[in-house]
């Protein structure tokens, strides 16, 4: 690396809305980032990204080495775990995590022997000579994951190209108040991040490598402009306004390029793809060190800190340690925020393991960040507009989420909310509008749920009646085949002429006569002994015609509209009569009285 | 630490619904001084008597709906309504006609439509335009002389004792003024009369710049945006330009800008923002809406500042306008207009 660095400094464009809220960044971002010591005891969830859950290939009571693989990537989008240091695994169960839902989830327990015993490492330090497909599966056994916000698995980025990329963006903005961690990391350790984003360039194959970073950082910026022009790597750089949502990774591609990632959209579909500053650091520790995501930077601050800055901690180490370390008194503290004050969220139990994706831990006084007040009406007065980075009309959001209407919510584009709280800052009626949105959200995603439930509910259901359908109509053509094959059998049977009854035809024969003689026995007798019962139902049939007659005459006076229905009743009566009638002079004929017979019904 | 279960954001501004209403409280008192000072005590009279007619109001109508009264009258927004009725009603109209006005404006605009944030009319442009049709006689006749100097007492008995003004003390103003006399003189003679002075209209020019600071109060606050102010004196303003070049036969533009209730309106009234269209480009075409019908109305109808009409009008039509001027949402192609998504 000799040829001399070009670095240009690029002009930046605009993005709408945005907040100003109290940076708060120099309580922590003065004092250079300290260790804090191993626990005894990590907590490592199998789930610290975005995706499947890891699969554990470790077992209770195995001892593992400092990086040794815990749980594998399973599928497309996941991450593996390693171990954070050497020691044995004590148990894999669940335990409370750091969730807004407070509920408990596997994770791996890792009791450390204090040896820190590396594993074998096997680095690359002339990457370039390796196939991309190599590094990018080493991106994935080493189980890094962006640092920035959601932990996306940094493998499926390099991999998943279906559109050419030509730009590196490297997220240096770090918008959110307080936090400090990228801002110390770029002042400490450019290089490290420099030579992870030409790697990651390399696999990308793009073009260019671009810096967005905010005007609030100048050390970090100087020293990321110096170790650039030392390993000479060619760099664009804008620096963008210090204003809040700039460093979500749509609007500092808008403010950087100018351009609008396209709804429903990626970055790639600009040819983009944008790395946060301490996912390049973690790349280059994978590729060149052979060092898995197993420690990464946390700024632990807030006025109920006593020794607020950025810790280098190790992945499961509990949020308690880490809190003792900085010193926070947790008496003066309302409670313990991880991420920033925009987007964070208030952790339910510090037992709860430090994460790939805690890139803060805020412990303000109730001073400090007070409780929410209750909310007034909305007055409309717009403000919540004027502040939101992506367009929307925020206030008309809140409208169709208060009153449930999903499709006034959706025909106002909530799913476009990115969820930054922007609008919720500027309401003067100090209404939780996020909350808001966020019910509408997951009610909107509820329903499209169950459409689809309702629809393979449906498509089961006509398969059913088809498969029903089918047999039904198979049934009846072998029946049919059957009924041919006997009249066949029968027709041939009579040509043959009569063969010789043999002695079993015999015994039959005898056997139907005995049967038939019986019935017809019985058939006397039935007709004998209710020849006056029949008299009598005759009787009782002929009143009911008498009585029906009547009703109906009445009824055409006076209810037109139970004709019909009487009418009905009365051809049935009638009916019956005629039944009666009949069974009499059958009777009286000597003949058997067959009971009624029952109406065929077609199935 | 209590482990509170917040989600975010846990940080939010400084502003609130009465910090907003306080602003707009103190952006109307320049035009308000203006108006005793140029005109008549009576102003201030007026201004008193609304104020504590909608406290009282505001407060019966809390208690009786069930609703936190302390909690909502320090939201302030009672006042303001009461304010912008009591700097729009004339300064020497009987006692009950503001009182009457304030409690049309708090009880049925306002309360009886669910409270603050859910009327769909401005509060006080409803009372004004009912006080208007129903009682035309004081709320025409009514505006005090600048060139008549009244002694206190004369006012006070005007106002609450039932006396009837000398003559020379009151009169129309003088849109009205203009509008009848162009129609038999030239614009020269009727600017003799004293109620033009030396400028645009005595003591009404000087009231309008008053407001027309006052608004840039507002601006420079971000309480309201740039957008229905400039689209109402445009929307106004251009109309003028058309219609209004002979000034021998119609109002001149200085008159309409500067004469009545235009700077009032266009800054304090059209922006309240409840009962207005709510987007940027929304608020354009409300604003200039009401500047095109408030020249409508003026010239070619019977009310000679026809600011309540026009906003009242406009009122109507916010929500629909809404639903056509939505902005462009990020990364979309183009904005979603009416009322169906595709």
């Amino acid at each position: 690396m000799t040829a001399q660095a070009v670095i240009v400094t690029d002009k930046v464009f605009s993005l709408k809305g945005g907040i100003h809220p109290d940076e708060r960044k120099t309580l922590s971002n003065t004092t250079p980032i300290t260790e804090v010591p191993l626990p005894s005891v990590l907590i490592l969830p199998l789930t610290m990204h975005l995706g499947a859950p890891a699969d554990p290939v470790v077992s209770v009571g195995s001892t593992v080495r400092k990086g040794d693989v815990l749980a594998t990537a399973v599928g497309g989008i996941s991450a593996a775990v390693h171990a954070p240091t050497s020691g044995r695994i004590c148990a894999i169960e669940d335990r409370i995590i750091a969730h807004e839902s407070g509920l408990p989830a596997p994770c791996i327990l890792l009791e450390a022997d204090g040896e820190d015993d590396w594993r074998d490492r096997r680095g690359l330090p002339n990457w370039q000579a390796q196939p991309v497909d190599e590094l990018i599966q080493r991106l994935r056994d080493c189980g890094v994951v962006g640092q920035g916000g959601a932990g996306f698995p940094t493998d499926v980025k390099y991999r998943n190209k279906h559109k050419p990329i030509t730009t590196l963006l490297i997220n240096a903005a770090e918008c959110e108040p307080y936090i400090t961690a990228d801002d110390r990391l770029m002042r400490e350790r450019a290089d490290e991040i420099l030579q992870g984003a030409v790697i990651a360039k390399h696999l990308l194959g793009a073009n260019t490598i671009r810096l967005g970073i905010e005007d609030n950082k100048p050390q970090a910026l100087a020293a990321m402009r110096e170790a650039a022009d030392r390993l000479g790597v060619d760099l664009r750089i804008s620096v963008v306004p210090t204003k809040y949502p700039s460093g979500g990774e749509r609007q500092l591609i808008q403010l950087v390029t100018g351009q609008e990632v396209p709804r429903g959209g990626l970055p790639s579909d600009l040819g983009i793809v944008c790395q946060n500053v301490g996912t390049l650091a973690s790349i280059y520790r994978a590729i060149v060190l052979d060092e898995p995501l197993i420690s990464r930077v946390t700024t632990v601050t807030g006025e109920a800190v006593d020794a607020p800055g950025n810790y280098e901690v190790r992945i499961g180490t509990p949020i308690e340690t880490v809190l003792n370390q900085a010193g926070v008194h947790l008496k003066k503290a309302d409670r313990v925020i991880m991420g920033g004050p925009m987007m964070g969220f208030a952790i339910p139990d510090i037992t709860a393991p430090l994460m790939k994706t805690t890139n803060c831990l805020l412990v303000p006084t109730r001073k400090e960040l007070p409780r929410p007040m209750p909310d007034n009406p909305c007055i409309r007065c717009g403000l919540c507009e004027q502040a939101c980075p992506v367009n929307l009309l925020p206030q008309q959001l809140f409208w169709a989420s208060k009153h449930r209407d999903l499709d006034a919510a959706e025909l106002h584009s909530i799913n476009d909310c990115i969820e930054c709280g922007a609008c919720a800052y500027v309401c003067p009626s100090r209404i939780p509008l996020v909350q808001y949105y966020r019910y509408a959200k997951g009610e909107l995603r509820n329903e499209q749920e169950e459409q689809i439930k309702s629809e393979r509910a449906r498509a089961r259901f006509e398969a059913r009646q088809a498969r029903l359908e089918k047999e039904r109509l198979e049934k009846e053509a072998r029946r049919k085949a059957r009924a041919k094959a006997a009249a066949e059998a029968r027709a041939a049977k009579a040509e043959n002429g009569s063969g010789e009854p043999d002695a079993q035809d015999d015994a039959i024969k005898a056997a139907m006569a005995r049967a038939k003689a019986k019935k017809a026995g019985a058939a006397q007798n039935t007709a004998e002994l209710s020849r006056e019962d029949l008299e009598k139902a005759l009787e009782l049939a002929a009143t009911k015609v008498k009585k029906a007659n009547e009703r109906l005459v009445v009824a055409e006076q006076e209810s037109p509209d139970m004709v019909p229905a009487l009418r009905k009743a009365l051809t049935k009566l009638e009916e019956k009569h005629r039944t009666a009638q009949a069974a009499l002079e059958n009777a009286a004929h000597g003949q058997p009285i067959k009971p009624e017979p029952k109406k065929e019904t077609d199935s | 630490m209590t482990g509170l279960n917040l989600t975010s954001p846990h940080v939010t501004g400084r502003t609130s619904v009465s910090w907003v209403m306080g602003w707009v409280l103190l952006a109307l008192v320049p035009g308000w001084i203006v108006l005793i000072v140029s005109f008549s005590l009576g102003y201030a009279i007026n201004m008193v008597l609304a104020l504590l007619t909608a406290l009282l109001a505001e407060a019966l109508l809390l208690a009786w709906r069930g609703r936190p009264v302390m909690f909502f009258l320090k939201d302030l927004s009672a006042l303001v309504t009461a304010a912008l009725l009591a700097l729009a009603l004339p300064p020497l109209a009987p006692w009950w006609l503001t009182v009457l006005g304030t409690m049309i404006a708090i009880v049925f605009a306002k309360q009886l439509f669910g409270g603050l944030g859910n009327n769909p009319f401005n509060p006080a442009m409803v009372a004004y335009a009912l006080l208007l049709v129903s009682l035309p006689l004081y709320m025409t006749t009514r505006w005090a002389s600048p060139d008549f100097s009244l002694p206190i007492t004369d006012t006070l008995a005007i106002i609450f004792a039932g006396q009837t003004p000398v003559d020379g003390a009151t009169g129309a103003t003088p849109l009205d003024v203009y509008k009848l006399d162009i129609s038999r003189l030239t614009s020269a003679e009727v600017l003799q009369s004293p109620i033009f002075g030396s400028w645009v209209a005595e003591g009404w020019d000087v009231a309008n710049l008053a407001f027309l600071a006052g608004g840039g109060l507002l601006l420079w606050k971000r309480i309201i945006t740039w957008h229905i102010p400039v689209s109402f004196l445009a929307g106004l303003g251009i109309m003028a330009l058309l219609f209004s070049g002979d000034a021998d036969v119609r109002t001149p533009i200085d008159l309409h800008l500067f004469a009545g209730a235009t700077m009032l309106g266009a800054f304090f009234i059209a922006t309240d923002p409840v009962s207005a269209a709510t987007s940027n480009r929304g608020k354009l075409v409300y604003g200039a809406g009401i500047g095109v019908l408030i020249y409508l109305i003026r010239t070619w109808g019977n009310y000679p500042d026809a600011v309540a009409f026009a906003v009242l009008l406009m009122n109507f039509a916010a929500p629909l306008i809404d639903h056509y001027t939505r902005p462009r949402v990020y990364g979309h192609d183009k904005s979603v207009k009416g009322f169906k998504n595709d």
